[in-house]
């Protein structure tokens, strides 16, 4: 017997091989592309096959955006409460702080960007979907009126279904209040740049994400009023290839630029430069 | 008479109208012989129609909010003012009529009204996109106001959809983009505006004609962030039962009363009895003294005064804790 011993030894190094963890692998939602995680990671959650956009949290926004070691986040204390006494509304929000690991579908930050000065919000979409209510609303509120007030540039970073239903017109009025403190930031000149990420839709897109001085949006992102499905729905036929994506904004005239994430920070630099009378940053200027 | 817009729980005053419409008819030409019998049920309609009508339901008053037999933006147009002229256009791509609007004069005076008209036949219905805007709509109506704001006169709105229409052309255009900018434009303006939801306010597409210096609401009108039908689909899948409905339509806070508690409202408008469809007149007379009491306190306000309250009551709207 001491021959078929033997042979599994050889087995045994082959039998290690496979031990690299099985979460070392991701894949590709849209092209099923798998690679190392690390991989996407450095590229930012970004497909190196593909370039599909994975959703990516705030904090990683806001690491992508700032400069190492300037950024600070601010009002960290506001908390939603339940002012309609709305069904299951305090275990939703329960629910979501611990699964997102935020106080809400907003996180605002002081910070520099290529050296400069900013203020900039980041949604979070896995906070409810990103859905806006009074928190949301009062936290842009307050980062614009520190824009004004220290006269930094603001960027804002969407990622909404919409509204929070949760807190009724309350949450519709935010839309109100958002467009009420960007047009004080406008009246001072102070620039303010927005960026759209999937997905941008309802009563976020048609308030401060559409109120840029300049409107980016990552590839492939899906922006629009209603959601597909509610189009769908309403005109009964399928919608055409492409709808409603960022490249199809663009084309209509919607957005300024469909940026990749990786030259997200380079073109808000050179926008935020070029609004506030700043010299070009060396190294930045492309041709 | 029942018509095919006969609301469920006004069944008992229209059953009550056409006994003493069949009494009237029958006395024929000595209607003065019958007086006598039909002023106690007269009596008993009015106290009728202010029982059901006291003690609506949230989700009836959305369907009261809808009835097609409510008097429209054109209906109070002209009933509360004279002297309109209608206004077209977005000067750019077409002229949406679910949005109208145009000079008009209120006590003589000159003002700018704008409002979602809805329909109430099939064929006025599809004409105005069940009172439904593209973008081009609320085009129109920021070009209305801006028109408005250069001849220093006072913006009047009136808001009435659903929401916003959700279709192909509509996000091609923008529809976001011309929301936002309502809104935006309008926490800037340098004139007054008072809104009043008369129907129903839907979402964002209501919102978009409701950035004012005082915002009224009719007593049975209903002022919502979505559809209590679509909250109903969204939370509970299930849109179509009389109860998700009613559910939605109490959790959502969707009433006059409720608004303006939450201070999202300035004043609740009151209606006639069996509300304003039931007399258009005396609905459009009541708006017409509210809205003048409010455009007179507004017009002694300096235009920096004006916006700079105006923004401060949409910056203190919401609830939070720290």
């Amino acid at each position: 017997m001491a021959w078929f011993r033997k042979e599994k030894k050889p087995r045994l190094p082959r039998h290690e091989k496979h031990e690299i963890p099985p979460d070392a692998w991701e894949k590709c939602d849209r092209c099923g592309h798998t690679d190392l995680r690390e991989k996407f990671v450095r590229n930012l959650n970004v497909c190196p096959n593909c370039g599909f956009h994975r959703r990516i949290r705030a904090s990683e926004y806001a690491a992508i955006l700032l400069d190492e070691g300037t950024s600070e986040e601010t009002e960290l204390d506001i908390r939603s409460t339940d002012p309609l006494g709305f069904p299951e509304y305090p275990a939703r929000l329960k629910k979501a702080t611990s699964a997102a690991g935020e106080g809400d579908a907003i996180l605002t930050f002081t910070g520099k960007l290529g050296g400069m000065p900013v203020c900039l919000a980041v949604m979070d979409f896995a906070f409810m979907g990103g859905s806006m209510g009074s928190v949301v609303g009062e936290k842009i509120a307050r980062l614009g009126q520190l824009a004004i007030e220290r006269k930094y540039p603001l960027i804002i970073i969407s990622a909404s279904g919409g509204a929070r239903m949760q807190e009724g017109v309350l949450s519709l009025m935010q839309m109100a209040k958002a467009a009420a403190i960007l047009s004080q930031l406008s009246e001072r000149r102070v620039p303010y740049v927005s960026i759209l990420t999937n997905p941008t839709t309802g009563g976020v897109s048609a308030s401060f994400s559409m109120l840029g001085d300049a409107i980016l949006a990552e590839p492939g992102a899906v922006i629009g009023f209603a959601g597909p499905r509610v189009i769908k729905q309403t005109i009964g036929q399928e919608l055409p290839e492409g709808f409603q994506t960022a490249e199809f904004l663009l084309e209509h005239g919607i957005v300024d630029s469909v940026v990749p994430r990786s030259e997200l920070k380079q073109t808000v630099g050179q926008l935020l430069r070029h609004m506030s009378g700043k010299e070009a940053s060396a190294g930045w200027t492309t041709t | 008479m029942a018509s095919a817009t006969q609301l469920e729980f006004e069944k008992p005053i229209a059953e009550l109208e056409r006994q003493i419409d069949e009494i009237k008819k029958t006395a024929g030409d000595s209607q003065l012989s019958v007086a006598e019998a039909i002023e106690p049920l007269e009596r008993k309609l009015e106290d009728l129609r202010e029982e059901v009508y006291r003690n609506l339901t949230p989700f009836q008053r959305v369907q009261v909010a809808r009835n097609p037999r409510r008097p429209f933006t054109a209906d109070y147009i002209k009933l509360a003012f004279t002297d309109f002229i209608e206004l077209h256009g977005d000067r750019a791509f077409r002229d949406d009529a679910a949005i109208i609007g145009g000079w008009a004069r209120l006590d003589d005076d000159t003002v700018m009204v704008i409002g979602h008209q809805r329909g109430r036949d099939t064929k006025e219905q599809l004409k105005r996109n069940f009172g439904m805007p593209h973008p081009e709509g609320y085009r129109k109506a920021l070009r209305l106001m801006k028109l408005a704001e250069k001849f220093h006169v006072p913006v009047l709105t009136f808001i009435d959809t659903q929401g916003a229409w959700a279709g192909l052309g509509a996000e091609e255009r923008g529809q976001s983009e011309a929301i936002a900018r309502n809104l935006y434009e309008m926490s800037q303006l340098q004139v007054p505006i008072i809104a009043t939801v008369i129907g129903e306010g839907g979402s964002g597409g209501a919102l978009a004609l409701g950035v004012a210096d005082r915002v009224l609401m009719m007593e049975n009108a209903v002022y919502s962030v979505i559809s209590v039908e679509g909250c109903a689909a969204i939370l509970w899948k299930d849109a179509k039962s009389p109860e998700m409905r009613e559910k939605a339509a109490t959790a959502l806070r969707i009433t006059a009363p409720e608004l303006l508690e939450l201070k999202v409202i300035d004043e609740v408008v009151p209606e006639p009895k069996g509300g304003a469809h039931a007399d258009h007149e005396t609905a459009a007379k009541s708006l017409q003294a509210v809205v003048n009491r409010h455009l007179e306190e507004l017009r002694k306000m300096r235009p920096e005064k004006l916006v700079r309250r105006r923004r401060q009551k949409f910056l203190r709207l919401g609830a939070w804790t720290e």
